[in-house]
């Protein structure tokens, strides 16, 4: 089935932009806008609103229409299984791993931003969802921010980790990705890869990415407490961790 | 102050004056008798130390760790002495220190002449500061009438100041009063300020003094074009507190962050370090006519804004305590709180009312700060800008004093320059639309709100009674803020702290006490 945009006919393609452009507001400004959505593809573009932000700036609101689609039938898409509840994971962990399971997680790196972690790990949760303290067959440690990778790897050892949990929420220039990435490399470097679930989360950072930095997953927005603990028990099931 | 609209019961907020007060009674008593790196760093800020070495460590640090043990006799008197001895000014003195001179080898001179000289840079360094006290007075009283209320508060951080900059003066051209600069992540755990201008931060851009001399320039440039004083603000909480202080001061600073708690429960730093960085940071900020604005915000970002109001309440009644024991005087007091709740909560709109209303007829006088939603900000950014219209609403029917713009798309990305804009113009369209409708409604007797600004206040008074029970060091130990335990002597910067000698010598100190007359011992 091919798709594009829908406005109010099927097929009609409409799609609203704002952006802004580094030029004074002016005739000639808006001209600009409706020149530069043109070349990214669209048609029948309207510059339906701007507004300068400064003597360099202005701000645009463009509707356009693009004749671009695309057959849905072939869109391939990763994504972490359906989760199981607070209860359910408790109760895989009793049934499966016959023992509590200890979760360490950090905002590791030179981070400082723990409302990720805390979403996840704090008893209170996250929107009426609890947090990993708060089951009772998990053991969860929170190191809090800014916690050196060779620091959470130690402390890991030390508290007999099943589950390493990163946060990144700070992704300017990418340092999310260096900090990720050099993680891995020392828990390999330390032979503790296979013995432990490794999971990265944070508002940026999805599944196919983790995957790719060589974590076992990926938690992105949305991402709820419960979800992380069904990964992580099922594939230290998966793995035959005991 | 206009009549009360909840029917708050006047004597139980006197309670909850009068117990912050013993709560903070033996944290004062432990302050008095310490000091720390940080404190002697300010102190030797205030004479003229500063620069660096060919290695990049700042004078202040390297002359206090030349003093080391010695700490507890206070800085000043070995940095005078080497200015006396060597018969240099301070600028001519710091290249000699970064050149390798130690100080603390000199034979001293006469302590009369200590004092002496003492009195001089004290002089010195509290007419720069006067000035720009002076200054800023008359720049705000000048073009009064066109800022905005609340004042409108937006948030610059590209890692790089010359860029901060260009924001920075695109925002105060869309409306802005006030222009916070973030600090890059990490900066408070830095025992250290870094020096001169930077380019290169993550998630914000450092806070040296020469960074806050470039802003400061722009912003009074921007201002005297569109006719308005646009206020700038940085941080001043960390292991550096007192030291960004004093920058602030001396670069004409209008606020700082700056939250008596937030450092140890939020940064894991030391509870001692940060209860005696604070008072001396909070007394600068006195004498600099700078407001500070208090964290409480971030204790909704952890817990449950609806369950956990008191805690935000009861952190605001601490900060004031601490403020006042700082010198620091009411209208000074930007104490903090949050548009927090979840917004698929039936009526939280008028939960929400109500906990601003009382902050702001609880601290009538304070610049109360409002800060916007966060939490359940989402990627849905027509939500986001519908909630922020809200938030807008309460901002300005509950007369809060400085309203931090909520940014469509917070969750996202740091702002867009157009997203600023949004935000400026949201809140100009609520700020004129509603412009009188606080003085022309009253809430209903015993209604909704009345009820819930009751309940947060009856479940502060329990709480404030539970830590002056623990004592406040207990009390953060023990997991009562915040959710978090920080162990007394745990977290980061412990080992800068010194207990003072019986003849610790610092002038600027007893200066800033009789200044501010601040009373010791209460």
């Amino acid at each position: 089935m091919m798709i594009r945009p829908y406005g109010d006919t099927l097929n009609d393609g409409a799609v609203q932009l704002s952006f802004t452009l580094p030029v004074a507001h002016c005739a000639k400004a808006d001209e600009a806008a409706i020149i530069y959505t043109k070349k990214l593809g669209f048609k029948e573009v309207e510059v339906v609103h701007s507004n300068p932000l400064s003597d360099e700036f202005t701000f645009f609101v463009v509707y356009g229409k693009t004749d671009i689609s695309i057959d849905y039938d072939k869109v391939v898409v990763e994504e972490v299984e359906k989760s199981l509840d607070f209860y359910g994971v408790n109760n895989f962990i009793k049934e499966h791993i016959e023992r509590k399971i200890v979760v360490v997680g950090a905002c590791s790196g030179t981070d400082a931003h723990t409302v990720g972690i805390d979403a996840i790990m704090n008893m209170k949760g996250f929107d009426q969802h609890y947090g990993l303290e708060r089951y009772p067959m998990i053991e969860a440690y929170n190191l809090g921010a800014q916690i050196p990778n060779e620091e959470l790897i130690k402390k890991a050892v030390e508290l007999k980790a099943d589950a390493i949990l990163i946060s990144q929420i700070v992704t300017q220039k990418e340092v999310h990705i260096q900090n990720l990435t050099e993680f891995i490399e020392l828990l390999e470097a330390e032979g503790l890869r296979s013995k432990m679930v490794v999971c990265a989360g944070g508002p940026r950072i999805g599944n196919k990415l983790a995957l790719e930095l060589g974590y076992d997953a990926g938690f992105g927005r949305g991402t709820y407490p419960e979800n992380v603990a069904s990964f992580i028990v099922e594939k230290m099931h998966e793995r035959g961790m005991k | 102050m206009t009549k009360s609209k909840l029917n708050l019961d006047t004597n139980k907020i006197a309670k909850a004056r009068e117990l912050s007060k013993q709560i903070s009674a033996p944290v004062q008593e432990y302050i008095e008798k310490n000091t720390t790196v940080a404190i002697e760093r300010t102190t030797l800020r205030m004479m003229g130390a500063d620069g660096v070495d060919s290695n990049g460590v700042p004078i202040p640090n390297k002359v206090v760790d030349q003093i080391g043990d010695n700490l507890c006799y206070g800085a000043t008197k070995y940095y005078i002495n080497a200015l006396l001895k060597k018969g240099l000014s301070p600028e001519e003195l710091n290249i000699e220190i970064g050149n390798g001179l130690d100080i603390t080898k000199l034979d001293f001179v006469d302590f009369s002449f200590i004092e002496d000289k003492a009195q001089e840079l004290v002089e010195i360094f509290a007419s720069k500061v006067k000035a720009n006290v002076a200054f800023r007075e008359e720049k705000v009283h000048k073009y009064k009438e066109k800022e905005n209320s609340p004042l409108l508060y937006l948030i610059v951080a590209t890692g790089n100041i010359y860029e901060d900059v260009k924001q920075a003066q695109a925002a105060a051209k869309q409306g802005a009063d006030i222009i916070a600069v973030i600090r890059t992540t990490g900066q408070s755990l830095l025992d250290f300020v870094p020096y001169g201008p930077t380019t290169e931060g993550f998630g914000g851009t450092y806070a040296t003094q020469e960074n806050f001399k470039i802003m400061r320039k722009a912003l009074d440039e921007t201002g005297d074009e569109i006719g308005k004083y646009i206020r700038l603000v940085n941080y001043c909480s960390g292991l550096c507190m007192p030291e960004i202080a004093v920058m602030g001061a001396l670069e004409r600073l209008d606020m700082m962050l700056n939250d008596s708690m937030y450092g140890i429960l939020f940064r894991d730093i030391n509870m001692y370090r940060t209860f005696v960085d604070q008072k001396f940071s909070r007394m600068i900020n006195s004498f600099a006519g700078i407001v500070i604005n208090s964290g409480e915000d971030n204790y909704l970002t952890t817990s449950d804004a609806v369950e956990k109001a008191y805690t935000v309440t009861a952190s605001q009644f601490i900060n004031e305590r601490f403020a006042y024991e700082s010198g620091l005087p009411a209208k000074l007091m930007g104490l903090g709180h949050a548009f927090e709740m979840n917004p698929d909560i039936k009526n939280g709109f008028l939960l929400e009312m109500a906990q601003a209303q009382m902050a702001s007829e609880i601290f009538p006088e304070a610049p109360l700060k409002y800060m916007p939603p966060t939490k359940y900000m989402t990627g849905d950014i027509f939500k986001g800008l519908a909630m922020n219209t809200l938030f807008n609403f309460i901002a300005k029917s509950t007369n809060q004093g400085i309203l931090l713009l909520g940014m469509l798309t917070e969750a996202i990305h740091t702002p867009f320059m157009q997203d600023r804009f949004l935000g400026v113009a949201n809140a100009k369209y609520v700020l004129n639309n509603i412009a009188d409708f606080s003085d022309d409604i009253e809430y209903k007797k015993d209604g909704i709100m009345q009820t819930r600004a009751k309940v947060v206040l009856d479940e502060t008074i329990e709480f404030l009674e539970e830590i002056n029970k623990t004592n406040l060091f207990n009390a953060i130990e023990g997991k009562m803020f915040a959710e978090v335990s920080r162990p007394k002597n745990g977290g980061k910067g412990l080992e800068g702290v010194a207990e003072k000698a019986e003849d610790y010598y610092n002038p600027f100190y007893t200066y800033l006490e009789n200044e501010l007359n601040i009373v010791k011992g209460n």
